[in-house]
């Protein structure tokens, strides 16, 4: 397989009260094109951080060291691109729109070793936010013809399906918007675009007039995940979109995840803090500690040998349904 | 005797103008030193029925014993001395309490209320309660903002544990920690049990852990009991058709072990 992104001597680094936090330390890896790759850790860890650098979303202000360098050849399809002022107001880029309008993005763009690799590097400023839990705050990078777009090249799908949908809009509308836009569809086109994609997330068509707070939490995130594969993305980014949910809601994303992957031919990360739960998804599973990637590997070689002491210690902390009962273990009884 | 005896609880809410049943029908019991866990999906009653145990919430029919006590019935000083020996642990417990409030104001208030130590014994008291959540004395002066996610639980029990009452309410009281700090916070839990003979209505949506910790589950849908038993033989072979979706959509993690 070919690599579809390569993320080399990534660092970043916020400011929070004045210190400064080092969130990723010289993350080295390559997504492979087609790959279901897993990022795995602990709150703190950086997974979300590496998330949102590969999808060009970090808060205003991290400082970012290293490089995502994306094989130009899978975005060599010649579209029209949109300036960041009237992309929709949706999933992943709402919220920072407006706050990007009012004065020049302060880009800087390191050149990759890799010539005519499409480069992103994100923005050096202040940090106003948690990395966790929404778009808001988020920073946008200019779209060359090259650079992936957010929202076209990738998908972002967020733990909150609230914080990328649009409280006052009917949700048919949100998706046909990203549709529109990066498709360069007329609205009678995208309107049935998201009439297709509601029913390929499985939800009626009734909810193309739904307002989302008239949707489950698993209904919302249905819908978050239609409008973040509208544009056909090549990658499609899952941080902790199934966390909020309940079990069985849980499961029923993440085989529509595994169904959307495998029917586009995307490639897909997904992050989460759960092994277990990575582990029934993924191809290759990445293991994240203070910030530094401590183990990748085959799913099955993650999970029966393990190389890493960490890793290890993380599978045996799983309270599996065959795990033996701590209330045994302590031989406690009513 | 059990310490907690829930019968025909019910409370009802409205729905787009519709009333609908949140709690529908529910008898429970929990005996002292036992765990009892509430599973279930999303809406399916479980922090409602913890509210109404905590007299948070007043329901529409049904009654509460606590310690052989009409709970419902009591009221004033009564009510009062009751609560005390009632507690309860949520997912981010200390969130209403101002992040720069330390530590031992979080645990003097307790103290205080109820009357447990005076003015001038509670730094000891406040130091006893950390040491025996497993924290370190000098954790009495940060503040609770300084702390780590796993360090607030603790300081949540100690808080839960600080009136020894005799049941916790725990709802969702591990599902935001860290699977390594959950273990811990797990075992001090079942530490807490064994020494003091508390009972645990122990609330979470995941049943590894229900598996791990409960003697006891009750499994509902849409407010009511859909089955209920010994945790592991629920677990191993669910009778209803909540329980066996439950089980099914668990993930697992299969390893070789030695
Ligand atoms: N104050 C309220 N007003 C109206 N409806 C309510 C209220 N509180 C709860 N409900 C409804 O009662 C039902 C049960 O909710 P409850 O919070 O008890 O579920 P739960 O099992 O705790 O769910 P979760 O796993 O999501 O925490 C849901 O349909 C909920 O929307
Ligand atoms: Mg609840």
């Amino acid at each position: 397989m070919t690599a579809l992104l390569s993320i080399r001597d990534l660092s970043v680094r916020y400011r929070r009260d004045g210190v400064e936090v080092q969130a990723l330390k010289g993350i080295g890896l390559g997504v492979l094109a087609g790959e279901r790759l897993a990022i795995i850790g602990e709150s703190g860890s950086g997974k979300s951080t590496l998330a949102l650098a590969v999808a060009g979303l970090l808060a205003r202000g991290a400082r970012i060291d290293g490089t995502i360098d994306w094989q130009a050849s899978q975005f060599q399809t010649p579209r029209s691109v949109t300036p960041p002022s009237v992309l929709p107001d949706i999933s992943p880029a709402r919220g920072e729109i407006g706050s990007s309008v009012g004065g020049p993005p302060s880009a800087t763009w390191e050149i990759g070793e890799s010539g005519d690799d499409g480069l992103i590097s994100p923005l050096a400023g202040e940090m106003s936010g948690r990395t966790e839990g929404g778009a808001k705050d988020r920073q946008r990078l200019p779209p060359t013809n090259n650079t992936p777009v957010s929202g076209r090249d990738i998908g972002f799908v967020f733990q909150d399906p609230s914080s990328s949908l649009d409280p006052v809009m009917p949700v048919g509308k949100q998706i046909a918007e990203v549709a529109r836009t990066h498709l360069d569809l007329n609205w009678q086109a995208a309107n049935a675009k998201s009439k297709t994609l509601l029913d390929r997330v499985r939800l009626p068509e009734a909810t193309l007039h739904a307002y989302p707070h008239q949707l489950s939490g698993g209904q919302k995130q249905r819908v978050a995940i239609a409008a973040a594969i509208a544009a056909g993305p090549r990658l499609l980014i899952a941080d902790e979109a199934t966390s909020a949910l309940d079990t069985i809601v849980q499961a029923e994303i993440v085989s529509l995840i595994r169904r959307l992957v495998a029917e586009d031919g995307m490639t897909l990360l997904f992050i989460s803090h759960d092994i277990a739960l990575a582990a029934t998804l993924a191809d290759r599973i990445a293991v994240l500690r203070h910030g530094e990637l401590i183990e990748l590997g085959e799913t099955r070689q993650i999970v029966e040998a393990p190389r890493h002491a960490y890793t290890r210690a993380l599978l045996d902390a799983h309270l599996g349904l065959d795990a033996k009962p701590l209330l045994d273990r302590q031989g406690a009884s009513a | 005797m059990s310490v907690l005896a829930v019968s025909n609880l019910a409370k009802r809410y409205r729905r787009g103008g519709e009333p609908f049943a949140a709690v529908d029908d529910v008898s429970f019991e929990i005996e002292q030193a036992e765990t009892l866990a509430l599973a279930g999906p999303s809406g399916s009653g479980k922090s409602t029925i913890a509210r109404l145990v905590l007299r948070l919430i007043g329901p529409d029919a049904g009654r509460i014993d606590f310690e052989g006590h009409d709970f419902l019935a009591l009221s004033g000083a009564a009510l009062r001395a009751r609560r005390a020996r009632l507690q309860m642990v949520f997912q981010d417990p200390l969130a209403a309490f101002n992040p720069r409030a330390t530590v031992a104001r979080v645990l003097d208030d307790p103290l205080r209320m109820h009357n447990i130590a005076s003015r001038t014994e509670r730094p000891r008291h406040i130091a006893a309660l950390l040491q025996r959540v497993g924290l370190d004395a000098g954790l009495a002066a940060r503040a609770i903002h300084e702390i780590s996610g796993g360090q607030r639980q603790r300081v949540a029990i100690a808080r839960a544990i600080a009136t020894r009452p005799s049941l916790i309410v725990l709802d969702e009281a591990v599902s935001a920690l860290d699977v390594s700090v959950r273990g811990q916070i797990l075992e001090l839990l079942l530490d807490l049990q064994r020494q003091e003979r508390i009972a645990y209505l122990f609330i979470s949506h995941d049943l590894g852990v229900i598996r791990a910790i409960a003697h006891r589950v009750v499994i509902l849908d849409a407010g009511r009991v859909a089955e209920s038993g010994d945790a592991r033989t629920v677990i191993a072979n669910p009778q209803s058709a909540i329980g066996k979706a439950l089980v099914a959509a668990t993930p697992r993690l299969i390893r070789n072990r030695p």
